[in-house]
């Protein structure tokens, strides 16, 4: 950019420098950078008021106690964190985060893999079995939450319909401090099961025919070709899997807030259903943004695990 | 074909019931909602509870639509869902033009920016985006579609999903396009949107998704009726009625599942492939 003093020095060579001036200012306008800005600008602009700001004003919220409807905001420095680590049901919360994700990921994966196998083979109607167990994954987990009330309802619902066939009394599912956690994994798990059969499905269809080929040569019996060739190759997308499903499944909210509102007695509060409850139904600013800073760290860790290795094969891994 | 016509093995008829059985662990609990939305009460609190409705109550659906206004939660959702989906493609597209074709200074420490989006999840944020929202320049947009739709317009995972297809593109035809004296402008609008449109309908539709079921924020961000969208209002009649009257719950939880599932049959293999290249190849 020109300054001023040069602008008037210029503007005695008067009538050769003005449109040129006029050129380079236009050719701005055009430029590269100008447009680079325009189109990069409203994404950016709303990722600071809506993702880069909330996390100052999370930790600014983190110190403090309050109502969220008092005008005033008292400074209790790490007094939230303090008693959130000292309080016994937000150490529940923590080992229900756990408990489900383990459950959901692992639940998800081991089944997604199977079921990737089986529809691997040459069978007839494959493509309607993956559109079927695929499908649930597009659904909205309220309505499917809903859904799933009715079929563990122990006296009239589809559960205790078939396992009273046999005989057994069904276990009340979701006022059960014993079976809330289970029933939820299970809505979970059937729910998302069929994205890792799909993504498995794409990564087994992948692996070249002459490896398993070359184990078969080698004398290599069904398991070890399993062991030896799939796995392996599988391993780049087991590990994507992995991590997409642990963002995933600390994030669920609708199924266990239709379901079990975290409860009967925090049996199923996670830190996600913790960070809602304390924010938006107990008026806890302070401790909900300590809660959601907690989920932030433990999610962050994961996405640094994630950037980390995506960028090399972790065929062996 | 001589091979159709000899004796399955054993491991093949091992394989059709188990596909058969997975098919059914997840087909029955869909089945089972739909079966329900159609019987009466009477049937539905017997012991044990028949599994056919004798004569389809489609009665169920009148009063579902009756106990809470679905026609208005239709609305909403349905401006929500493309107003955010517009907003997402838009954006998503942009920028992934920009970081593929535009020069810029530094330009990969913009990239950063974008990547640290995808770090903060939503979930995380909904504390201080009400309070933001409850206070935009004196104004209150708390309970307005703008309230509901901003906070999820930005994308990152959209634009690097775009970005990496924009980089894909034929290099020839791009170039031929420059040489006629195409700006970026005619050329993003004429050239790479219709060759990269796959991965747009793809992303578009992952969006839709998301927004469609998008259930924590619009909780949180309305609290009039007239504002609720479908999940919300769905789950506000199951609070009421559920457990007492599960023929109108099911036919309310069909009014929000059904879109969806007409776009998945119409679209099925495009979302599948879409998804599953987008995962092994990224």
């Amino acid at each position: 950019m020109l300054s001023r003093a040069s602008l008037s020095a210029r503007e005695v060579e008067g009538a050769v420098e003005a449109p040129r001036q006029a050129a380079r200012r236009r050719a701005f306008w055009r430029s590269e950078w100008f447009l680079f800005i325009l189109f990069v600008a409203p994404n950016l602009l709303l990722f600071g008021v809506f993702s880069y700001w909330p996390m100052i004003a999370n930790v600014q919220l983190s110190t403090v106690r309050w109502d969220m409807i008092s005008p005033v905001r008292t400074f209790v420095g790490s007094a939230n964190f303090v008693y959130l680590f000292n309080d016994v049901v937000f150490r529940m919360v923590l080992r229900n985060s756990l408990v489900f994700t383990a459950g959901a990921v692992g639940g998800s994966l081991l089944l997604g893999l199977a079921t990737a196998l089986l529809l691997n083979q040459k069978l007839r109607w494959r493509n309607g079995a993956r559109a079927v167990l695929f499908a649930p994954t597009l659904l909205s987990g309220a309505a499917i939450g809903i859904v799933w009330v009715y079929i563990f309802d122990p006296r009239f619902g589809l559960l205790a319909r078939i396992i009273g066939a046999v005989g057994i009394n069904s276990p009340n599912w979701l006022t059960d401090p014993a079976w809330a956690m289970p029933a939820v994994i299970i809505v979970y798990v059937w729910k998302n099961v069929g994205f890792s059969t799909v993504i498995y499905l794409a990564g087994l269809q992948a692996i070249p025919k002459d490896l398993y080929e070359a184990a078969r040569v080698d004398g290599a019996g069904v398991l070890w070709r399993f062991r030896s060739v799939t796995l392996p190759m599988l391993s780049p997308i087991t590990f994507f899997l992995v991590i997409t499903a642990l963002l995933n499944s600390f994030q669920a909210f609708d199924i266990i807030k239709v379901m079990t509102e975290g409860g009967p007695v925090d049996a199923t509060n996670t830190l996600i259903y913790y960070v809602y409850e304390q924010g938006f139904v107990a008026y806890n600013a302070g401790r909900a943004a300590a809660a959601a800073l907690v989920l932030f760290v433990i999610m962050f860790g994961i996405t640094l695990v994630q950037l980390r290795y995506a960028e090399e094969r972790v065929h062996y891994a | 074909m001589p091979e159709r016509l000899r004796w399955p093995s054993v491991g093949e008829v091992v394989s059709y019931a188990l596909m058969a059985l997975a098919v059914v662990i997840i087909g029955l609990p869909l089945l089972w909602m739909l079966l329900g939305s159609l019987k009466t009460n009477q049937e539905i609190y017997t012991l044990p509870p028949p599994w056919l409705p004798q004569t389809w109550r489609w009665e169920n659906f009148v009063d579902a639509w009756n106990a809470a206004p679905f026609g208005r939660f239709y609305f909403n959702s349905i401006v929500t869902t493309l107003a955010g989906t517009g907003l997402e493609l838009v954006n998503a597209t942009m920028t992934a033009y920009a970081f593929a074709f535009l020069r810029f200074p530094k330009k990969e420490w913009v990239f950063v920016l974008l990547l640290a989006a995808l770090m903060i999840p939503n979930q995380v944020t909904i504390l201080p985006n009400y309070l933001t929202l409850s206070d935009v320049f004196g104004q209150s947009w708390i309970n307005t579609y703008q309230g509901i739709v901003l906070p999820g317009a930005a994308t990152a995972f959209g634009a690097f999903l775009l970005r990496q297809a924009f980089l894909g593109l034929p290099r020839e035809v791009l170039d031929a396009a420059k040489v006629d004296g195409c700006g970026h402008l005619r050329l993003l609008w004429d050239i790479v949107i219709p060759l990269a449109r796959p991965v747009l309908v793809t992303f578009g539709l992952i969006s839709l998704v998301a927004k469609w079921n998008d259930y924590l924020w619009p909780l949180i961000v309305t609290n009039t009726q007239e504002m609720r969208t479908l999940t919300v209002g769905l789950t506000y009649l199951f609070d009421q009625e559920g457990n007492t009257n599960w023929g109108p719950v099911m036919a309310a939880s069909l009014f929000v599942i059904v879109p969806l599932l007409v776009i998945f049959a119409w679209a099925q293999r495009h979302i599948i492939e879409g998804i599953a290249a987008g995962a092994t190849k990224g």
